[in-house]
């Protein structure tokens, strides 16, 4: 009976051995996020089998995909950045106060909002990657930083009427064939913004530049061991550097859809983005101790939360404290998986190295 | 040439000075009080007048932030062990000052928000806010030495999740507490004109100084903090120190949030203690302490806690407004950062040797 017991115990260990950190932790998300879904189309009634239902969360969620993009290219170096959420604030109210008390051009907008991302990446990065100081003190800063800002620039709330703006804004992609009949029979085209296709072009490039180039392996080699890296001689400190980089830049560019989706500039904007973005990564499958992560596990991530959202809210739960709680615990259930994982690797590590005599290639 | 052995010895003197882990925030404080006597002498002006029921009170900068300083310099006694311990920051004290006092005021208005009396005695509110509040720094605490994730991260939780959680606890309602004796300990009790959170805060500084004089949680935190390994191969238990530092930093936060709501009489859960937890940890950085763990001095983060509040009385006289304030906070912080930053200083004390060592050179031949 022992012997038997440890074959089950070996082919086990090869099956999760086959299958990398990255790609288990990123099955489950996308496991769980189809089963919430059915969950949802047999359990909530026929308001999710529109496909307008789904390219509605998208079209809220385009800014958080762009968002949680940067997250998790800097999670996967083994840092994290915490101020696009401040960072998105401070971009719409300065596109927002350039469109419409200085009458700026749309193109002008879009340029602030890449400079302002471009400048928080840059020092972010610096004080992270060449004074070597921790990352959640520099990008605590820099969120508070962001949100004391956007009061400085403008204290309140308010829409902006600028014309080729929001012409840009009301703009429609319609997408044939996904429409639905109303209730007085008319047929309506199912639509996404534009900044949809914005975060999904931004995935895509992101999903080939970490899987293919030489710079996106070494986020993972950085993230997975920095002394490793520096033997093979990744020049760490760079690419750690570029990792906040990234994400500053796409802070800013989420920032100008998140402008876009919402059209109006407030100091409240996207507060807990940073925190929503920084779930997403983590139930996407990026690890916080770096060196795993994928993208696409991180548009499930955004999905899902947007999912949980909406089943919250047709479950009647629509009081606003609930959205906080449910996102804090889902992300607290995923933590907690994956200290569990981290914990059975280490230990299934330790046994293989201990029983093979040649050492076992820690990981 | 003679002049220049002299500077090389007042540099030295100088370097044994700054060395000192509370020349940091004495040298702000003096910084801030300089820059205020210049901008206007009448900021330290502190008189004595009487408040709307006849009662001797002290007024004036000096006692504002001596008083409104206090819930930062209780936070900063547990932040501080926090950081020593866990070589990582608590980021949810504001959303739990908000659920711990809210507690507070569930109990002292019973379900029903609008109650002419108290429903129970304030010390049982008080207790039963510490009790939540420290089961919630068990949490965090869990979290972090248990499941092994970041600090921060771990706490990023609560702090999303706090101010959902305190609104949920009184049903989104804003209760008012029309108790005169409870308004004694966040104001004035009748015939003392000093108030009340001072000696609150001189209080919990007595009993952590007897906690950390007298047991050995101070030199195990630090311990923990500069080598985890080592000192479980020492015998001690890192998990467990952890844990209850962070369990620490709870009855910290009930202290403070008693506070908070006994100033008003009533709470906003989404507004209050905001931003609280950037001043906690930059009175930690302030206190010259490393925010990556490791030695600690409680009583430099005091102190840093005061500083900050100075900063925020100042900053305020300079109408600046309540949301701007982390901007120039952010500043202070990235600067105190960079300042000690490893690398920095190994720059700097580079720099000032490659200024004295010519001197030596000399003086040997």
């Amino acid at each position: 009976m022992p012997q038997k017991d440890m074959t089950v115990g070996k082919t086990r260990r090869h099956l999760l051995r086959g299958i990398t950190d990255t790609n288990l932790l990123m099955s489950i998300t996308i496991i769980v996020f189809i089963l919430m879904y059915l969950y949802a189309i047999f359990g909530l009634g026929e308001g999710f089998l529109k496909a307008q239902t789904f390219f509605n969360m998208l079209n809220a969620n385009a800014a958080l995909i762009i968002l949680a993009c940067g997250m998790t290219l800097v999670m996967i170096t083994g840092g994290i950045d915490i101020s696009v959420g401040g960072m998105t604030a401070l971009v719409s109210m300065s596109s927002a106060v350039f469109l419409d008390k200085h009458s700026g051009s749309v193109a002008g907008a879009m340029l602030i909002s890449l400079g302002i991302g471009l400048a928080f990446g840059l020092i972010q990065g610096f004080l992270v990657a060449y004074l070597d100081i921790q990352p959640f003190i520099v990008t605590l800063a820099g969120m508070f930083f962001a949100r004391g800002m956007t009061t400085i620039v403008n204290p309140d709330q308010f829409n902006v009427q600028n014309e080729s703006f929001v012409k840009l804004k009301e703009t429609r992609i319609i997408i044939p064939g996904m429409g639905w009949v109303n209730k007085r029979g008319v047929y309506i085209d199912a639509y996404i913004e534009i900044g949809v296709i914005v975060a999904l072009i931004i995935v895509a490039a992101l999903f080939l530049f970490l899987k293919w180039t030489k710079t996106g392996r070494n986020f993972y080699a950085v993230g997975g061991n920095k002394q490793s890296a520096l033997m093979l001689g990744i020049n760490v400190k760079r690419t750690t550097f570029l990792a906040y980089l990234m994400c500053g830049i796409l802070g800013g560019i989420g920032g100008f859809v998140y402008f876009m989706h919402v059209g109006s500039g407030s100091p409240s904007h996207a507060t807990g983005a940073e925190m929503n973005a920084i779930a997403s990564s983590i139930i996407g499958g990026t690890m916080l101790t770096g060196g795993v992560g994928n993208i696409v596990g991180t548009l499930f991530g955004v999905l899902s939360l947007a999912l949980i959202q909406n089943i919250v809210s047709s479950v009647g739960l629509d009081d606003a404290w609930w959205t906080g709680i449910t996102n804090a615990s889902m992300l607290c259930i995923f933590l907690i998986v994956q200290s569990i994982i981290i914990a059975q690797r280490k230990k299934a590590n330790l046994s293989a190295s201990k029983s093979v005599v040649t050492k076992g290639v820690k990981k | 040439m003679t002049a220049r052995p002299k500077t090389a010895e007042k540099s030295s003197f100088l370097a044994s000075i700054v060395r000192k882990q509370i020349f940091i925030p004495i040298a702000a404080l003096l910084l801030l009080a300089i820059f205020n006597l210049i901008m206007d002498p009448s900021f330290f002006k502190i008189t004595l007048g009487h408040n709307i029921e006849g009662n001797p009170v002290l007024s004036g900068n000096i006692i504002s932030i001596i008083d409104y300083g206090s819930e930062l310099a209780i936070l900063a006694i547990g932040m501080t062990l926090v950081t020593a311990a866990s070589r990582g920051q608590d980021i949810s004290v504001g959303a739990a000052i908000a659920i711990s006092g809210s507690v507070v005021l569930r109990i002292l208005c019973g379900p029903n928000a609008d109650a002419a009396t108290l429903q129970a005695p304030i010390i049982v509110a008080f207790l039963a806010s510490c009790i939540v509040a420290m089961a919630f720094g068990a949490f965090n605490g869990a979290l972090v030495s248990i499941f092994r994730i970041q600090p921060m991260v771990a706490t990023l939780i609560l702090f999303t999740a706090g101010r959902s959680i305190a609104a949920w606890i009184n049903h989104n309602k804003l209760p008012v507490v029309n108790d005169k004796t409870f308004a004694y300990f966040g104001g004035y009790i009748p015939g003392i004109p000093i108030p009340t959170p001072v000696f609150i805060a001189i209080a919990c500084f007595i009993v952590i100084w007897i906690v950390l004089k007298f047991t050995t949680l101070g030199l195990y935190a630090q311990a923990v903090g500069i080598n985890e390994k080592t000192s479980r191969l020492n015998g001690l238990n890192p998990a467990f120190i952890k844990f209850i530092t962070y369990v620490i930093l709870g009855l910290c936060v009930a202290v403070a949030a008693f506070i908070k709501v006994s100033r008003v009489s009533t709470i906003n859960y989404s507004v209050v203690a905001k931003d609280i937890e950037m001043d906690a940890i930059l009175a930690v950085a302030l206190g010259g302490n490393s925010l990556s763990g490791g030695k600690f001095s409680i009583s430099a983060s005091i102190l840093g806690a005061y500083v900050i509040q100075f900063l925020t009385t100042t900053l305020y006289k300079f109408n600046v407004q309540a949301d701007a304030l982390p901007a120039y906070k952010a500043v202070v912080v990235i600067l105190l950062v960079i300042l000690s930053a490893p690398i920095v200083r190994e720059k700097l004390s580079a720099f000032f040797k490659s200024l004295r060592s010519p001197v030596k050179a000399e003086s040997k031949s």
